[in-house]
């Protein structure tokens, strides 16, 4: 079966000849009327932000987070160092009478963790099937003003695992925890480089897990995505 | 316009007023969404400053649409991402139906998508033989039961759980006639169970945008369950359908929107999932989709640049205005006959379909103006509404009926003890029909958008006497 996907170049001049005549311009932007949108695209100011994550230091974002994240039911647990995360990841399955297996990132920050030491985790790396119920990864940020989680899709963080399992556990440094959006935006256009930010394909913001109110207005966990969001705080 | 019945508002009002799943199924929006609402933004200090901020970044990009269109359209290509461009409806459900027959198409995932409602695209889908499967739960459930969203944002709202559980019962006929689904947990996890199959079957999944980022080239979606991601990770190909307007200049101006849209929306601080979404997979990636594409709709929307309803075009779709009203918590969604009810829909489905097929809507306002009170964008809705009248009143298509109910308007205005006693007599009638006293004595001229134009009866009967007569003829 194959089909021809319409040519839409038509359509296309028709619409942008429409939104022109709608603002009273005779043909495309001069220089003129380009200068005040190109500035903004290329300096990207920031506009208001609230003030309840400025001023804080390190320990203070992280508090925060945790504040936000726990607001929208996700559960945190704080940690030292690398050394004691498959420890915690491993009480927390216990804890919640989850299988002691997980599916786990390819991500080289995971691997300062010994994992194998444990004995009581069984890992297996790579992107998740139908039948993983766990799934373990780093995340990118955190953002304080909001408990927000981001993740950005890569060789090293195949994004279903963000959605596919019941339970995601997040291993976040704690000096991975930013103030704001604005913040992160920063940071990913550093780490991605250029001229012009290529993101990666997929970028999640997760706060808190999965949940719907689709039935009757009833707050309900675990929709599509997962029903439990562990976080494990390092440092 | 087909499809629509916008035209018959009165009709489709009289009887959902009557309808008594609705009224128990509204009931909780004052606990949730309004509650919800009244609490984040009491825990926001500048959650006002906000709005104004949110206001301005629109009105900029407004004015500059065609440059800030073009550039993201130039950064999505670059970043491998396809774009289609479609005049109307027509024009995007073909775009649609060729990818996925290219694709070879059986099944396609779908994620909320208010587009794809306005487009038709489901019904379009299944006449062409491939199945469209709705992932949101509360889309979902109106699947199945062959209905269309009753609110922009929670479209199954008008439904109450024994509704939802009887039609799970019916469809999902190989399970055990006996399992227990009086909690709502149950009837949860038997949707994501059965749509969890489905994930992994479809070659196309379509999603809608609440945002085009010109500065990267991205498409954002705002979604709570995690169905639009895995309608998205997990097919071939992905579709992005998304209105002309819906493009912001960069990463910080929808971060300020986003502030503003889940707390008017749903009263949570920040909505569970915001996805940004930048071409397909790259090379080394282990999922993602193969393809992306974004089919851009003008379908009326250019033709508002410029002229009297303008500003409508800020809407981001948080559906405040909607849980805010109160001719839209006595009626419903589907009253309004067409994808966009409540304040919004009665500027918006006007501008896009016509005021001739949707000439009553308008009308349907209180004027109490909360929606405007509410709204992020700072959108004037009932002035709209209002010029929406002055028009259908130009043009001559105001019933004449409603005419003197207009006269009748300029009348009470003047005389505040008659508007009270008109408006306190017809309140009780309409609150007893209801079921919903408290909230029905917050409109100012009750009936204004059903019933006013009886009032000045000349025969001297009572309100009640010609409503109850009315009712038994609809
Ligand atoms: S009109 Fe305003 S309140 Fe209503 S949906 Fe649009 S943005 Fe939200």
């Amino acid at each position: 079966m194959s089909a021809e996907v319409p040519d839409t170049a038509k359509s296309r001049a028709a619409i942008l000849g429409a939104i022109r005549r709608g603002l009273g311009r005779d043909g495309a932007p001069t220089r003129a009327q380009r200068e005040a949108p190109e500035t903004r695209l290329a300096t990207h100011p920031r506009n208001l932000q609230p003030a309840r994550t400025a001023g804080a230091d390190h320990g203070g974002l992280a508090h925060l987070f945790r504040h936000y994240a726990e607001a929208v039911q996700a559960t945190v647990t704080e940690v030292a160092d690398m050394a004691s995360v498959p420890a915690a990841v491993a009480d927390y399955l216990r804890r919640e009478n989850l299988p002691a297996r997980a599916v786990m990132a390819p991500d080289p920050a995971l691997d300062a963790a010994p994992w194998a030491e444990t004995g009581m985790l069984s890992i297996r790396r790579g992107k998740p099937t139908e039948s993983d119920e766990v799934s373990v990864t780093s995340a990118f940020a955190g953002i304080a003003e909001t408990g927000t989680l981001v993740m950005l899709s890569g060789k090293e963080h195949p994004s279903t695992l963000n959605f596919l399992p019941e339970t995601h556990i997040v291993v976040l440094s704690a000096d991975r925890v930013v103030g704001t959006y604005e913040d992160v935006w920063d940071r990913i256009r550093r780490k991605m480089g250029g001229a012009v930010p290529r993101l990666p394909r997929t970028v999640n913001l997760v706060t808190g897990p999965s949940r719907s109110g689709d039935i009757q207005q009833t707050l309900l966990l675990g929709a599509h995505g997962p029903r439990r969001l562990h976080i494990v705080l390092v440092g | 316009m087909e499809g629509s019945t916008s035209h018959d508002f009165k009709a489709n009002a009289t009887r959902e007023l009557a309808n008594a799943d609705l009224r128990a199924a509204l009931s909780g929006s004052d606990r949730t969404f309004v509650a919800g609402r009244a609490r984040v933004v009491a825990n926001l200090p500048e959650f006002d400053a906000l709005r104004d901020a949110a206001k301005a970044i629109k009105d900029h990009t407004l004015a500059n649409l065609d440059h800030y269109l073009e550039v993201w359209e130039r950064r999505a290509r670059e970043a491998g991402g396809h774009v289609h461009w479609a005049k109307d409806t027509a024009e995007a459900r073909a775009i649609v139906l060729a990818l996925c027959k290219r694709a070879g198409a059986r099944a396609v995932n779908k994620g909320k998508s208010m587009i794809a409602e306005e487009c038709g695209i489901n019904e379009m889908l299944e006449a062409n033989g491939i199945r469209p499967v709705e992932t949101d739960l509360g889309e979902y459930i109106i699947q199945i039961r062959h209905e269309t969203p009753s609110h922009i944002i929670a479209p199954a709202i008008h439904l109450t759980k024994a509704q939802v559980e009887k039609s799970f019962r019916e469809t999902h006929t190989g399970l055990d006639p006996a399992r227990d689904l009086t909690e709502p947990r149950a009837l949860l996890t038997e949707a994501r169970e059965i749509l969890r199959k489905k994930y992994f079957e479809a070659e196309v999944g379509i999603t809608g945008a609440n945002f085009l980022v010109a500065e990267t080239g991205s498409s954002i979606i705002v979604t709570n369950e995690g169905n639009g991601d895995l309608s998205q990770l997990l097919p071939r190909i992905h579709i992005v359908l998304a209105s002309l307007e819906k493009v912001v200049p960069t990463l910080e101006d929808a971060s300020t929107i986003l502030r503003v849209l889940a707390r008017s929306a749903t009263g949570q601080e920040f909505s569970t999932y915001t996805t940004l979404s930048t071409g397909p997979r790259r090379a080394d990636d282990l999922d993602g989709p193969e393809e992306y594409h974004v089919v851009v709709l003008d379908n009326g929307r250019a033709a508002m640049l410029g002229g009297e309803f303008h500003e409508m075009l800020r809407c981001i779709r948080c559906g405040a205005c909607m849980n805010h009203c109160p001719v839209y918590q006595a009626v419903g969604g589907h009253a309004y006959g067409w994808v966009y009810p409540g304040p919004m829909g009665a500027v918006l489905t006007p501008a896009l379909i016509g005021i001739e097929h949707a000439a009553p809507l308008p009308n349907a306002s209180t004027f109490c103006g909360r929606c405007e009170q509410v709204c992020p964008m700072r959108i004037p809705l009932p002035g709209m509404m209002r010029k929406w009248r002055e028009r259908e009143f130009d043009k001559g298509l105001t019933p004449r009926p409603a005419r003197q109910g207009l006269k009748l308007w300029a009348a009470f205005a003047t005389r505040p003890r008659l508007y009270r006693f008109v408006t306190g007599l017809a309140m009780g009638a309409l609150a007893r029909l209801a079921g919903r006293k408290g909230r029905l004595r917050r409109l100012p001229l009750a009936g204004g958008w059903t019933r006013y134009r009886e009032f000045p009866a000349p025969e001297g009967r009572t309100f009640q006497a010609m409503w109850a007569e009315k009712r038994g003829r609809p």
